[in-house]
């Protein structure tokens, strides 16, 4: 690779203006030398000789003048066995390494390699020599954790390559030579456990994209039933501060149905990281019973952890995510959240004194946000199997106004709406996701025409709840008034989850699609009550009653005795037309 | 050593710019011309042009005025002999002591390594009932406080510096009125407290420049003394003015605006200086409480926005008092399970009984009828506020929780709180219990209050009834759990 050299002309923030000679390319990644230092950088501009370069740290003492090393090399990350249970800075460093070095702080321009490069993996081949192969097939596989983590022909290599031989099974590094390949010229190539790949480009070595149909569940009955979410679609989450994006995203991590998942914690509460980070490791996946750990993989550049790599801290998580769908698995990425990730594109801007769009975002905005979402996606691989990418991103309006450009920007582009409302969380009916400006384009875990019918009792109890409010309870006729409590039975004891219930906190499709069924033909019947207050009691015990069933575990007899109770309660009231 | 330049050759704002070699990123240089000396830092490099922000201000700076390059940073000196000082935003000192110049330390320095951090899990206790028992402030926890500007925001801030168990306080005034820094200064005198508390006091009427470094320096001599293992609390009011001073460089600077012309690296800039709030794994913490004026006590302004999603709850400061509505203590239940049986069931049957008292209240005002409960819920209201919200009350979270228990005991009978019974055979204090042993008090208080409500005013009665009921539904849980 070229080894391009330049020195400093300008420094302002994080971006520093360089001065180069030979060849430099756009995105390259550049090392600015402050003494014993260097300092990653990215090329973001070039003007004739002139490249601007925002710092992924701190730009304190640099100086004109100073010399900056090019690489060649887009910013990138390792990708290998091994990448399971790390914890990564936006860079790819892993930060509880850098902790035992470094101590208390992160020290700049100390750069670590995110894969131990002493661990021997039990490879065994799948490939044999003669094979012809293409970027992205298998070559062998080695055990991570429970998985089976294959080793694929590396993602750069254009092209029809034959295999040359391939290494006995056996324990190897990531270092070590695994096969040998001859490209269509003869040329051999070494290809190892470990490969690089660009961040900023996505990973397109499979057959073909498919529609996502098939519903992820995530055990939150208002998102499976109500705005589901599908295996390879994306979806956002806007709130205020406070209405629990967060809490919900650290559910969707530990409940959702998927193999991998990755945290992408971006310019958030270095808080809420560490509760993950501690308590990830003593829960247990339900699916599995091993450690949550050992299915995830933490991105963690919170707020002020430094601007540039908050930015690149997303794509970091999207490229791990991509790798292991070509294991033919499922995996969820979780940003949170987009918009500090926006306000990074919008620093990097404003230094650049580029044309300012909408409340200063740069113009490009919607195009950066569309091509993050457009990564996920469910495909089928060159074996046939098939792996998807889901990703869901919280969103945080400024002064919790969703017409903001990045809501805006991403609403345009994902398959499902979560809205959060403040009127919500403050009445403590969590998940605060507002059943009746959220919307999903995927399908249900439950009947579609049943969620239709939920759907109708929640909007028109709500205009009737919006009527009450001005002619009062009195000028409400009875039918408009029970039609009210059935959409706030639905409410509290369906859409509203306890968290901290272990039963009530995750309800599983099945349950869902059992549970929902019954709430309907509750909510079909034709009651029939004397007076108001006798209706209101009614559902005011119906709803506690459910919502005791909620925290039944479901082979339990007491489910059922529950069930029935319900049952016997409803039809005491309902008349037959 | 250090060259020295003769020549300035533009001066806008507080920003000068002048030609010189070698000189690096955020050097710290020495501005001297006829009307005095300031410290101006470096806040851009173009080729040979150095800009350098100034201190004291660009006002009497001369274009032949000296230049003189330090060659580091701003730092700040530390050691024990900070303890009962007060300085300026640049560090110099305003009381009479003597200028500090040993064991320098770097101001903005890196961020903790999230590895290193640990979950909170110490309360820091105030003497304040509405901080201590309904939002408890959290070691290494950053908590703002949103007040509108006539808001006794300082005064409150006072009073936690004087009672919070704490090792180290560490005060930071940005945009201070003069007389609210020597309130600060007096008040801590004559209580003792000033002698473990540091001060950097940047009132109006100093230089601009010298506002921005208050948060870092405050923050830089906070985190050494956390790393020599020492409690520190972190006291900073009002951040308003130190976003204000930022939007007032930013606009000179010629930066583009992003919302209400406050420059688009807010979040991250006030972020930074948050996020060294800290529990150190192995050493000591840094807590910070910063009082944040409310721009026509408006929540959705910039500034607030931002510090709400930054920070980990907040207090609102109303008419004097600390609102228990929208008051939160994010990290609040990582401690009060472990304080006391009844702490979390008093706090959320009194928030409750409250929330019903302000519903009376409102129903008073229109004209209708009180029925028993609502004078119930009056007295209990009036107490609430003289008794725990007012801001003088100085009582120990254990004497706060048996007050409560008084209050409720004065004015209710044990069912109508719809306190667990086991609790209530505990803790009701034995001279007033009634009958203490229903088992379906919850229901009962639940039914009654609905009943009550729909005779009276119906139309707010079916958005109340829901959170109250929940909340009754989840409370045997939460109390039940320090016993298991």
């Amino acid at each position: 690779m070229s080894q391009t050299q330049g020195t400093i002309v300008g420094v302002n923030g994080n971006m520093i203006t360089v001065e180069f000679k030979d060849a430099v390319s756009m995105n390259e990644v550049g090392y600015a030398r402050l003494g014993e230092l260097r300092l990653m950088s990215e090329i973001v501009r070039i003007r004739g000789t002139r490249a601007d370069l925002q710092v992924f740290e701190d730009t304190s003492s640099l100086s004109v003048g100073d010399p900056v090393d090019f690489t060649g090399e887009l910013l990138s990350v390792e990708l290998g066995p091994g990448l399971l249970t790390q914890v990564y800075d936006g860079l790819q460093n892993p930060l509880p390494k850098l902790a035992e070095e470094c101590g208390f702080f992160l020290q700049r321009g100390t750069y670590l390699s995110a894969l131990p490069r002493d661990t021997k993996w039990e490879f065994t081949p799948t490939a044999a020599a003669g094979d012809t192969v293409t970027a992205g097939e298998e070559l062998g596989s080695v055990p991570e954790g429970i998985f089976k983590h294959r080793i694929m022909v590396p993602f750069r290599m254009r092209g029809t390559y034959t295999v040359d031989s391939v290494v006995a099974a056996g324990t190897y590094t990531i270092e070590d030579t695994i096969a040998t390949l001859k490209d269509e010229q003869g040329e051999t190539i070494e290809v190892s456990m470990l490969q690089r790949w660009p961040v900023k480009m996505p990973i397109q070595a499979y057959r073909e994209r498919l529609r996502p149909t098939e519903p992820l569940v995530t055990k939150s009955r208002i998102v499976d039933t109500f705005f589901p979410v599908a295996r390879g679609g994306t979806y956002c989450i806007p709130g205020p501060f406070g209405a629990g994006k967060t809490v919900l995203q650290q559910l969707t991590s530990r409940h959702a149905d998927v193999d991998v998942v990755v945290v992408a914690a971006c310019g958030e509460r270095a808080g809420e990281v560490v509760e993950t980070l501690r308590e990830f490791p003593e829960l247990s996946d339900p699916r599995t019973g091993k450690s949550l750990m050992d299915r995830t993989i933490i991105i963690c550049n919170t707020s002020s952890m430094p601007v540039a790599a908050r930015e690149a801290s997303v794509y970091t998580a999207v490229t791990l995510a991509g790798y292991y769908r070509q294991m033919g698995l499922n995996v969820l990425l979780l940003a949170d959240s987009t918009s500090r990730w926006a306000q990074a594109l919008r620093e990097t801007s404003g230094r650049l004194e580029e044309i300012p769009g909408e409340e200063a975002f740069p113009a490009y905005l919607e195009s950066v946000i569309a091509s993050f979402y457009e990564r996920g996606g469910v495909v089928t691989l060159k074996d046939g199997t098939t792996g998807s990418v889901t990703i869901g991103g919280t969103v945080s309006p400024a002064g919790g106004n969703f017409d903001e450009p990045v809501t805006q920007g991403t609403l345009k582009v994902v398959g499902a709406f979560h809205g959060l409302s403040r009127a919500r969380s403050d009445a403590r009916r969590y998940p605060a996701i507002d059943p009746l400006d959220s919307w999903s384009k995927y399908p249900s875990v439950v009947d579609n025409d049943a969620v239709e019918m939920g759907r109708s009792v929640l909007r028109r109890g709500s205009e009737v709840g919006q009527m009450m409010k001005v002619v009062g309870e009195e000028g409400t006729s009875l039918d408009d008034f029970i039609l009210y409590l059935k959409s706030e039975y639905l409410d509290s004891s369906y859409l509203q989850q306890n968290a901290f219930d272990p039963v009530d906190g995750a309800t599983p499709a099945e349950r869902q699609k059992h549970v929902f069924g019954v709430l309907t033909s509750f909510l079909r019947a034709s009651m029939s009550f004397p007076e108001k207050t006798a209706a209101r009691s009614f559902f005011h015990q119906l709803t506690q009653t459910t919502r005791d069933w909620n925290r039944v575990d479901m082979g339990a007899k007491e489910f059922k005795d529950i069930q029935e109770r319900l049952e016997q309660m409803v039809s005491e009231v309902t008349v037959n037309a | 050593m250090h060259k020295v330049y003769h020549r300035v050759h533009n001066i806008a704002g507080n920003v000068i710019n002048i030609r010189a070699e070698g000189v690096r990123y955020r050097e710290l240089a020495e501005v001297t011309s006829r009307n005095g000396t300031s410290l101006a830092q470096v806040i851009r490099l173009q080729d040979d042009e150095v800009s350098l922000q100034v201190f004291a201000g660009a006002r009497g700076v001369a274009t032949d005025a000296q230049v003189r390059f330090l060659g580091h940073a701003m730092q700040v000196p530390f050691s024990e002999a900070l303890l009962g000082r007060i300085f300026t935003g640049a560090a110099n000192p305003r009381d009479r002591g003597p200028e500090l110049s040993d064991n320098l330390v770097d101001i903005g320095g890196p961020s903790v390594n999230p590895a290193k951090r640990i979950i909170p899990r110490n309360m820091v206790r105030t003497g304040i009932p509405m901080i201590d028992v309904f939002n408890t402030l959290v070691e290494s926890q950053k908590l703002p406080i949103f007040a509108r500007a006539g808001e006794p925001y300082n005064p409150l801030l006072a009073r936690i510096a004087l009672q919070a168990e704490v090792d180290v306080i560490v005060l930071g005034g940005m945009g201070l009125k003069h007389d609210d820094y020597l309130y600060f200064r007096d008040t801590l005198e004559e209580s003792g407290a000033l002698s473990r508390t540091v001060m950097f006091v940047h009132t109006a009427s100093d230089p601009i420049v010298e506002c921005l470094l208050v948060p870092d320096i405050s923050l830089a001599v906070a985190e050494q003394f956390a790393l020599e293992g020492k409690r520190v609390l972190v006291l900073l009011t009002d951040m308003t003015g130190f976003a204000d001073a930022m939007k007032e460089i930013a606009i000179t600077m010629e930066q583009i605006p992003s919302n209400r012309g406050y420059p688009g690296d807010l979040y991250s800039q006030l972020a930074s200086r948050y996020e060294k709030a800290v529990d150190f794994d192995g050493a000591g913490s840094i807590t910070i409480l910063a009082a944040t004026t409310m721009p026509g006590d408006d929540v959705t302004h910039p500034v607030p926005d931002n510090t709400g999603y930054i920070t980990e709850g907040q207090f609102y400061l109303r008419n004097g008092r600390i609102e228990p509505f929208g008051s939160l203590s994010r990290l609040k239940q990582q401690v009060n399970g472990d304080t006391r049986d009844d702490h979390r069931t008093i706090m959320d049957t009194m928030i409750q009984l409250f929330a019903g008292y302000r519903e009376t209240l409102e129903k008073q005002s229109m004209g209708f009828r009180m029925s028993d409960w609502d004078s119930k819920l009056l007295k209990y209201g009036e107490r609430f506020e003289k008794e725990m919200m007012d801001l003088s009350v100085n009582i120990p979270l254990e004497q706060a929780l048996d007050l409560g228990w008084h209050i409720l005991a004065d004015c209710f009978e044990p069912m109508e709180t719809g306190i667990q019974s086991k609790l209530i055979d505990a803790f009701w204090p034995k001279s007033a219990v009634g009958d203490s042993s229903s088992a379906s008090a919850k229901a009962t208080a639940d039914k009654q209050e609905s009943e009550d409500t729909t005779e009276t005013e119906a139309d707010a009665e079916p958005t109340d009834e829901q959170p109250q009921s929940e909340k009754n539904a989840e409370k045997p849980e939460e109390a039940t759990a320090p016993n298991a």
